[in-house]
């Protein structure tokens, strides 16, 4: 039970990811808490990265890991900004009013 | 050994634990607030696997830049959060099905699955030996830095975009009224000035 595999680094990381997706879900008026919601997958997939370049001993994976993290910051920037726009043009943030573009 | 599997329980439980603060919490700096508990029991859990530059850069991109600006938004915006946590519960159902389902898909890819016996052949970028006394920070910068120095670059390239497009999104210009002193020298009486003729009684 103390031997920690790369298994146990997975079944955390499969747990954060569910818990990403069901923030999704259920947050479906606050897209703060939405974006959130990806970070945390976004930590998911990076756990899953790091335990597969340690158990195979390939250090690409961490370094893809960089470069999702830099995606990460990027996108989170950006919807930081897209979602200050909109307050100041609407006064709310709720996500069901944003049909606008009737997409 | 029963040390670090001990230690692996506890950052493990509480980075799941904060995980789902991270979604439930009524208020929106509380989720941040769990966010940051999150990063930095996920950046533990890098150390425990020997990914200490992974760590570390998780720690100061994430709860250093991330997790601030979400901060700072949640506090600049005057939200109405209360109205933001109606409906909570009616999609609480059909996130928690769809949630259980991925859970379950998961830990059954996990339980039947084994690593193909040539992958240790195909690795791409060893890491070093232990014996070698390369530090992980100095074997991913010797990698970085040669072989994958421009998928580097185009990551700083789309950091720069990002940049941009956010500035370009929020900055707001209000029109400013300035004194500018070629126009004022530059007026004549004659652009400006009109004699008319008015007869009596009548007006213009």
């Amino acid at each position: 039970m103390f031997e920690i595999g790369l298994s146990h680094y997975l079944t955390v990381a499969a747990a954060l990811f569910t818990i990403g997706i069901l923030g999704i879900f259920i947050n479906r008026k606050n897209v703060i808490v939405i974006l959130m919601s990806i970070e945390l997958m976004l930590l998911a997939v990076n756990i899953n990265l790091v335990a597969f370049s340690v158990a195979l001993g390939d250090l690409m994976g961490q370094i893809f890991t960089l470069f999702v993290l830099t995606v990460a910051a990027a996108e989170a920037a950006i919807g930081l900004a897209i979602l200050v726009v909109y307050f100041r043009n609407r006064g709310t943030i709720e996500v069901e009013d944003i049909n606008l573009m009737k997409g | 050994m029963v040390i670090q599997g001990l230690a692996f329980y506890l950052f493990a439980l509480m980075t799941v634990a904060s995980g789902a603060m991270v979604i439930t919490a009524r208020n929106p700096v509380h989720s941040v607030l769990f966010l940051i508990l999150a990063f930095f029991n996920s950046a533990a859990l890098f150390l425990l696997m020997g990914a200490e530059f992974v760590a570390f850069i998780l720690i100061i991109v994430y709860v250093g830049a991330v997790a601030v600006l979400f901060l700072f938004v949640v506090m600049m915006l005057d939200i109405d959060f209360a109205r933001l946590r109606e409906g909570f519960l009616n999609y609480l159902p059909i996130g928690a099905l769809v949630g259980l389902i991925l859970l379950v898909e998961l830990l059954l890819v996990l339980g039947a699955w084994a690593i193909l016996p040539e992958s240790e052949l195909r690795v791409t970028a060893p890491a070093p030996e232990a014996a070698s006394g390369l530090t992980n920070t100095e074997a991913l910068g010797n990698l970085i830095y040669t072989e994958y120095v421009y998928a580097f670059q185009v990551a700083g390239l789309v950091l720069l975009v990002a940049m941009i497009g956010a500035i370009v999104l929020t900055l707001r210009s209000r029109p400013v009224r300035r004194q500018r002193i070629a126009d004022q020298v530059n007026r004549r009486p004659e652009d400006v000035l009109v004699v008319r003729k008015v007869d009596p009684g009548e007006g213009i």
